[in-house]
């Protein structure tokens, strides 16, 4: 059992700490919790929610059938009453305008006035959640601790207790068992993943959603001997981290799709140059600027063909943040033990999303691998069968290392050579075969009987693992799901093998197009039946993926 | 120091092109120098100059046209025992490149920056550059170039480099010179190096460059900014070679936390326990 709650207001109200506070003492309280934003892009005013649902069970979709809207404005009353349940409330300043009956007035505005600070509003108007769900204000202290400055902790203290006063329990308190799991959202947990991989060195330029990753890195530098270094442009960005990576230095960069086509020369040269690249893509609607706080799929064929040329590389769609963790580790083993870049499809939807998760365990150490017969002669591109040259930095032995964006030789250097390039082709291209090896079959999730088979990718995982089994509850057994997260090169077997025995096939993806759908019939002739398509810039709800099914299997 | 040490390969540069006194000149700095060739890194864009890495026995990072600053840097930035010496063309650094080189000059990283100045694209075989004077004529400049020459130096001071210099391949005993004390220099030293171009600069020809240049007196101070700014202006009929100015200022290492310790970062690790902890406070709260 799971509550929704959305948190309305004008940017610059403090929405995001009240969120990140609640949640925090939610899961304290054991409850697993899942926190959605919804921001426009402005710094101050417009109108900006956040989604907390918790529950005794983990939530994996955001859902807007709202059990409470606390509405900071007037706007948010407007906008969101008519997801409220009937027994829903409303939770408001005394001053707002509104004859609904499910409101709970508390004058939070004059509170706030005499505590000597307008803006503890947000934490009375959490004092009154906290008691109306049960729960204790145990704990509170340290967690403002972490999320308020000093001198601020005193003031909203008190605007807690008050607003706890205000009112009597009224939603029976739910005994879950996640106050031993972490918080974090997709961002965090693909900078955290880089840092367990033995990340050395982060490049970037500041873009939404993606700019959190260089933050959360930037703050953990100093303790982890990583050097986060903000370029003057994308193009900078991923070229210096390719200049780490050559000289020896793990190495990353992270952008959305406007960076990420700055990029794309650079990554042709990752690719003919050999240079282990990890890239996270968090995409965001485009093209140009788009939409830049929202959230879009529309990335992965851009991502698959990106940059002149024909060479290997791998893709990888975050479903979670405990895969966003987990692959973001992968993919630096993936760049470094192939000499590519492997990109990370992320999206603003998984990169804001908080979410209670298992704790995350550190990878076994993987040792710098000796170079083999150091003294002997060493050649950077050596022609080998399964198309891997052994790696070696420069000044790690005597022998020198060259990396050439021209087409070369096994040295290095420049070639004209006919018979020197298909060489050189082919044993780029022959990694691929390892790489296949390699690769993830898509989740399955749902009833292994199913006739209907949903397919998606990325980080509507969550909304479709929640669909398959809202679904499968009214019509049992009839419905299974594919996520991919390995996508390219795409990994066949599970799909042929489900496509076989499914009726219809339904798509379901973040874009105008049906690029995942595309790709699939392209690589295998599987068609889709039908295709669920969502391009407004907000995420993909279990709800909406549900009800549009019912529509398109009538 | 073997003589050999820095063997030179076959080249592609048309027989009398000024990158030939450039590579003879690095050669014999780096020898001078007695620098291991496995310890230096020359790094390159695209372009005639930017092949000067495949001639040179040394680690070499030739990537995309425009693009030597940002991965050289980040080469310094991960293993501060390479010496980076980058080598680039006029079109290269200050045209496609242009943003590196504003910005890496703030840096400050402490690599040697030597752009082949022929004031004509080469490669692509005589469009104007940046610095192609008023007037010329090109194949792309049809009516001849209508765009303000771009000047390297004035731009290098006033964007805070505290090396910026300028030679001539026709002065190789003041090139060397300038090469050894730009190699030495600690943080971002450019010299800007006028070449002919035999093939497709008709006017900036090596008789052109050799009526014109003239040392810079000794009497000049190269701490003296002033004196530098003014003399950075001057290109036509006098154009100063030499040190403009020479001022170290902090570098990047030094102002950075990570590695002001002058431990290479690629030798450096991550502490399990402190990414422990780190993952632990995710649980906390």
């Amino acid at each position: 059992m799971h509550y929704n709650l959305l948190i309305g207001g004008a940017a610059g109200q403090g929405i995001d700490t009240m969120a990140a506070i609640l949640g925090k003492l939610l899961k304290k309280e054991g409850y697993a919790v899942l926190t959605t934003h919804d921001f426009m892009s402005r710094i101050r005013g417009g109108h900006n929610f956040t989604l907390i649902r918790f529950g005794d069970s983990p939530a994996y979709s955001h859902s807007m059938a709202l059990d409470g809207l606390i509405a900071l404005d007037d706007e948010t009353v407007g906008l969101h009453i008519g997801e409220l349940k009937p027994e829903g409330f409303i939770l408001c300043d005394g001053k707002i305008i509104t004859e609904d009956g499910r409101a709970i007035k508390i004058p939070m505005t004059e509170m706030a006035k005499e505590l000597g600070n307008p803006r503890v509003s947000g934490s009375i108007a959490t004092g009154v959640l906290l008691k109306l769900f049960g729960l204790s204000l145990d704990g509170l202290e340290k967690i403002l601790e972490q999320e308020l400055k000093e001198e601020l902790l005193e003031i909203n203290q008190k605007a807690y207790v008050q607003g706890y006063d205000q009112v009597e329990p009224r939603y029976e308190k739910l005994n879950g068992d996640f106050s031993g799991h972490m918080i974090i959202n997709g961002n965090r947990a693909v900078a955290l993943g880089a840092l367990a991989a033995g990340l050395r060195f982060y490049s970037a330029y500041p873009m939404s959603p993606s700019t959190e990753i260089m933050e959360f890195l930037a703050s953990k530098s100093k303790e982890l001997n990583v050097v986060v270094e903000q370029a003057e442009d994308e193009i900078a960005a991923i070229n210096m981290a390719l200049g780490a990576s050559f000289a020896g230095a793990p190495a990353m960069t992270g952008t959305s799709g406007g960076g990420f086509s700055l990029m794309v020369e650079a990554l042709g040269l990752s690719g003919i140059g050999e240079i282990p690249m990890v890239i996270a893509n968090v995409q965001r609607p485009g093209p140009a600027t788009g939409f830049p706080t929202r959230t879009e799929q529309s990335d992965l064929r851009f991502v698959i063909h990106a940059s002149q040329g024909e060479f290997p590389r791998k893709v990888i769609a975050l479903r979670n943040q405990e895969d966003a963790y987990r692959q973001t580790i992968k993919a630096f083993r993936t760049a470094e033990k192939y000499r590519i870049p492997v990109i990370l499809l992320s999206d603003q939807y998984l990169g804001d999303t908080s979410a209670t998760v298992k704790p995350f365990s550190l990878p076994e150490k993987v040792a710098d691998p000796e170079p083999e017969n150091p003294k002997g002669e060493y050649k950077p591109y050596l022609l080998t069968e399964n198309g891997i040259s052994p790696r070696r930095y420069p000044g790690q032995t005597e022998e020198l290392v060259n990396v050439d964006s021209d087409e070369h030789d096994e040295q290095g250097l420049i070639t004209e050579s006919a018979e020197m390039r298909i060489k050189m082709v082919d044993k780029r291209m022959n990694k691929l075969q390892g790489i296949m090896v390699e690769l993830e079959e898509p989740e399955f999730l749902g009833s292994e009987e199913g006739d209907i088979l949903l397919i998606g990718w990325g980080s509507t995982w969550g909304p479709i693992k929640e669909t398959v089994e809202q679904l499968n509850l009214e019509t049992p057994g009839q419905y299974g799901a594919l996520v991919f997260g390995d996508i390219y090169p795409l990994p066949e077997k599970l799909l042929q093998e489900k496509a076989k025995k499914a009726r219809r096939i339904i798509n379901i993806e973040q874009n105008a197009t049906g690029q995942l759908a595309g790709l699939i019939r392209e690589k295998t002739g599987i068609v889709c039946t039908q295709s669920i398509l969502k391009y407004d810039g907000r995420p993909i709800s279990a709800e909406e993926i549900a009800s549009r099914i019912r529509e398109v299997t009538v | 120091m073997n003589q050999n040490e820095f063997c030179t390969r076959e080249t592609a540069w048309c027989p009398g092109c000024g990158n030939f006194s450039i590579l003879t000149c690095l050669k014999k700095t780096l020898e001078k120098m007695e620098l291991e060739p496995h310890k230096v890194l020359m790094v390159a864009g695209i372009g005639q100059a930017a092949k000067t890495p495949q001639y040179l026995c040394v680690n070499a990072f030739c990537g995309l046209h425009g693009r030597a600053l940002p991965p050289a840097v980040a080469a310094k930035m991960a293993n501060e025992e390479l010496t980076v010496i980058i080598n680039t063309g006029d079109g290269d650094s200050y045209g496609e490149g242009g943003n590196h080189f504003i910005h890496n000059i703030r840096r400050n990283v402490d690599v040697t920056h030597f752009v082949h100045d022929n004031q004509i694209y080469g490669l692509t075989k005589g469009q104007a550059s940046p610095t192609t004077s008023l007037g010329h004529v090109t194949g792309a400049q049809a009516d001849g170039n209508i765009n303000t020459p771009f000047n390297p130096l004035l731009m290098a001071l006033a964007a805070g480099a505290g090396f910026v210099a300028r030679g001539f391949t026709g002065d190789q005993e003041q090139l060397i010179t300038l090469m050894e004390k730009a190699i030495r220099f600690k943080g971002y030293a450019l010299i800007d190096i006028l070449q002919p171009c035999v093939s497709f600069n008709k006017i900036n020809t090596f008789a052109w460059y050799k009526e014109r240049v003239k040392p810079i007196s000794e009497a000049h101070d190269p701490t003296d900014f002033a004196a530098a700014i003014a003399l950075a202006q001057i290109f036509g009929d006098e154009i100063p070679t030499g040190i403009l100015y020479q001022v170290e200022k902090p570098v990047y290492h030094d102002r950075h936390p990570v590695l002001k310790d002058h431990k290479p970062l690629i030798y450096k690790e991550t502490d399990r326990k402190t990414l422990e902890e780190i993952i632990g406070s995710f649980i906390e709260g």
